[in-house]
């Protein structure tokens, strides 16, 4: 226990070091890293995960290889026993190795069931302490929805908020669940949507809410992120209550660019995002972590049901893979890579089965490569 | 006595000049056999409201009177900034234990609670309804729509309780009950028995908050039982907005604890035409309240008012719904084919719905289409 808790306060104050030195590590390092690409590949975490994960990394690893992305995985796999260390079937080792190389990748997992262990997702989030967790959601050109107008990135904060797992029965059949607010956590994810924006290019940053009825929780939100915006003023700013959001969302999507949000209200809105655009199978995620720790990941389940048939649809994973590659400012990588996968869709020739098609992961991995 | 008879000539009269088109105009039912006295006017308390409130409920006063409907208002000014409800309009609620009410702003962060909220609180109205179809004629992104949203209105996120712990941390609670939970279960499958709805889903985050959202499942399910006849199943949340996006077909009515019922039914409101038409009310065992179904403290801009081109279409269904409770069901069916006609027409539209008519140019056409 004592090596263990020692362990960890190293493992945590090398990261601020890490960060101290580089004053912005998320636009020094890469650069310096972009340099020597050439001699020395970056390396990267990757969790295949569970299910389809294993079929959809290897499409990722092959479309990478073929747009010769200087990067080496280094392949990390969920555990058969519980670890001590971490409480959950992901080994220090793995953790370690996010922390090691600053960047990961992750596909989906399946949490097995059972006590005494922490689910899979949580134990990333605490561990690495990631704080926000980014969605681009744009309209893919040629697959149809009922809304193609969308361009939007939702920003959650992720590790407060209803999630507290703070929770009481008073007496019976009263139950209390707290939902905590920290300015420190609210700061910290407001800072990051307006860096974001800047850094992407966008105009306006939304913050999302429900001040009106929860006027302390939601109200500290709002002021940290006020104090944020203006920091920033060639950003537009403005504050919409959740259920309006809903509405505009479902109406006319395009009214949103950069939507800032506390946790609970993320997950919604974001899940509500991916259905616009036509699902979680199509949507890129990435969670930013304390000292810029980047983990993209599929947000999708496992799907057991077609595990190990060649029918997944890895386009998550991919797009994931390419908000990676815009988070180590290999922008050009990023967009040959994402405008392949978008034309292979936009042309119709090669889907998956989610998405109306008959193609296999292969061939669709294939028709991707030969785009590039 | 002639107040009364005066619709009747007039129904007669236009029957004879003006033979409607098409599948809309009603066949009169004659199963409805009002107790002697039914027909007595009652009164209804009415809150005009903030923003756009005035508009609308204003074309309800005129409406109601053209149909010569028996009801009868009590007006009372109330506005979102006041700290509480004023005793009057409590007591004349109390009294006459229905009221329609415009929108009431709701202040950010100053200090005042919602008085909405308040109102839901004091009179107890612990089921919030909220109607979402698609209204023939009203083009939309999806089409089939048919949802009713059932909101428990009285704890959860809205208990209201927050403190600072430290400077820099607040805490919120949630607070879930067995009691309520069960009320609105309850209420919900009562309302799917009565009004022939085939099934019944709850939206909860027991994933996350197992014991809180676990409770109110738990109650649901209890529930469930008692009514083999009507399906019931579950689903999270996020899932649910994001299946209403895509497939909203495959809801019918819906139970949720109190901040989930609000996204829900304004992402379910957006889906089917926008909150301008969805209309709703709030129900306890004594009163009732009827408004704009979805986003009761969303009271439109300045300049919606300004230009007098809020869309009273929400607000007419609602009163509507008001007849129905009241139990004038020939007034409520014909407010609602009137409108449903302005509608099908598309002459007559509001700018949220795509056209440029005023709030008194929808409601004259309403009128005009009462048979």
């Amino acid at each position: 226990m004592a090596t263990q808790l020692v362990r960890r306060v190293l493992g945590s104050q090398s990261n601020q070091i890490l960060s101290a030195t580089n004053l912005k590590p998320s636009s020094i390092l890469p650069i310096a890293r972009y340099f020597s690409a050439d001699t020395t590949p970056i390396r990267a975490t990757l969790f295949p995960g569970d299910g389809i994960g294993p079929e959809i990394a290897e499409s990722v690893k092959q479309v990478f290889r073929t747009a010769e992305v200087p990067i080496e995985w280094e392949e990390h796999y969920v555990g058969t026993e519980v670890d001590p260390r971490t409480q959950s079937f992901l080994t220090w080792e793995s953790l370690e190795s996010v922390r090691r190389n600053g960047v990961g990748l992750k596909g989906p997992m399946a949490t097995p069931i059972g006590k005494g262990h922490r689910s899979l997702n949580l134990t990333l989030r605490k561990e690495l302490n990631l704080y926000a967790n980014v969605r681009p959601c744009y309209s893919l050109p040629g697959y149809k929805t009922r809304y193609d107008d969308v361009n939007l990135i939702t920003i959650r904060e992720n590790t407060e908020g209803e999630y507290s797992g703070l929770e009481h029965q008073v007496v019976r059949g009263v139950v209390e669940s707290l939902k905590i607010i920290t300015r420190q956590a609210s700061l910290r994810v407001a800072e990051y949507a307006f860096h974001y924006a800047k850094a992407h290019g966008r105009e306006r940053v939304s913050a999302i809410h429900k001040a009106n009825i929860m006027q302390r929780t939601d109200g500290l939100f709002l002021k940290c992120c006020r104090e944020v915006a203006e920091k920033y003023p060639e950003i537009v700013y403005e504050e919409v209550v959740i259920d309006n959001c809903c509405m505009m969302l479902v109406k006319n999507p395009a009214l949103f660019d950069v939507l800032v949000m506390p946790n609970l209200y993320g997950d919604i809105i974001s899940d509500l995002c991916a259905g616009l655009i036509g699902g979680l199978g199509l949507t890129p995620s990435c969670n930013i972590g304390e000292g810029g720790i980047a983990l993209a990941e599929a947000v999708h389940g496992s799907a057991p049901d077609i595990a190990g048939k060649n029918l997944a649809n890895p386009t998550a994973l991919l797009l994931s893979a390419v908000t990676m590659l815009r988070h180590l400012e290999l922008h050009d990588k990023a967009d040959r890579i994402q405008n392949a996968i978008l034309n292979t869709i936009a042309e119709g020739k090669y889907r998956t089965a989610d998405l109306g098609g008959s193609s296999t992961t292969t061939d669709f991995t294939k028709a991707i490569c030969d785009h590039l | 006595m002639a107040r009364r008879s005066l619709p009747a000539l007039k129904e007669l009269l236009k029957k004879s000049t003006n033979q409607c088109s098409g599948s809309l105009i009603s066949t009169r039912s004659v199963t409805y056999m009002p107790r002697p006295g039914d027909g007595a006017p009652r009164p209804v308390t009415l809150v005009p409201g903030d923003g756009i409130g005035p508009l609308v409920t204003g074309a309800v006063e005129q409406v109601m009177e053209a149909m010569h409907a028996p009801v009868y208002f009590e007006k009372y000014e109330v506005h979102g900034d006041m700290k509480k409800v004023p005793e009057e309009v409590m007591d004349s609620i109390k009294k006459n234990k229905v009221c329609l009410k415009g929108g009431l702003a709701t202040p950010m962060g100053g200090g005042v609670s919602s008085l909405n909220v308040q109102l839901r609180k004091e009179l107890d109205l612990y089921a919030s309804l909220v109607n979402c179809f698609n209204l023939p004629g009203l083009p939309t992104r999806h089409e089939n729509v048919d949802i009713v949203v059932i909101r428990e209105n009285t704890e959860g996120e809205y208990a209201g309780l927050e403190h600072e712990v430290v400077p820099g941390v607040v805490e919120s609670l949630k607070v879930i009950t067995k009691f309520c939970s069960e009320r609105i279960a309850k209420y919900a499958f009562e309302y799917a028995y009565l009004n022939n709805r085939k099934k019944v889903t709850a939206v909860h985050k027991a994933n996350i908050m197992k014991l809180a959202d676990g409770l109110f499942l738990e109650s649901c399910r209890e529930v469930a039982t008692k009514y083999p006849g009507i399906k019931y199943n579950e689903v999270i949340v996020d899932n649910c907005c994001m299946q209403l996006v895509s497939k909203p077909e495959q809801f019918d009515v819906m139970v949720t604890p109190n901040l989930y019922g609000n996204l829900v039914a304004n992402t379910a409101a957006g889906i089917a035409g926008g909150t301008g038409v969805m209309p709703g009310g709030n129900v306890g065992a004594d009163h009732a309240i009827f408004e704009q179904g979805a986003s009761a403290g969303n009271v439109g801009n300045d300049k919606i008012v300004e230009q007098k081109k809020a869309n009273p279409v929400a607000l007419l269904l609602s009163s509507a719904m008001m007849l129905r409770h009241l139990q004038f069901p020939s007034f409520a069916d014909r407010l609602e084919t009137a409108v449903k006609r302005v509608i099908l027409e598309g002459k007559y539209m509001t700018k949220d719905l795509g056209g440029t008519s005023t709030t008194q140019e929808v409601t004259d056409a309403v009128i005009a289409a009462i048979d």
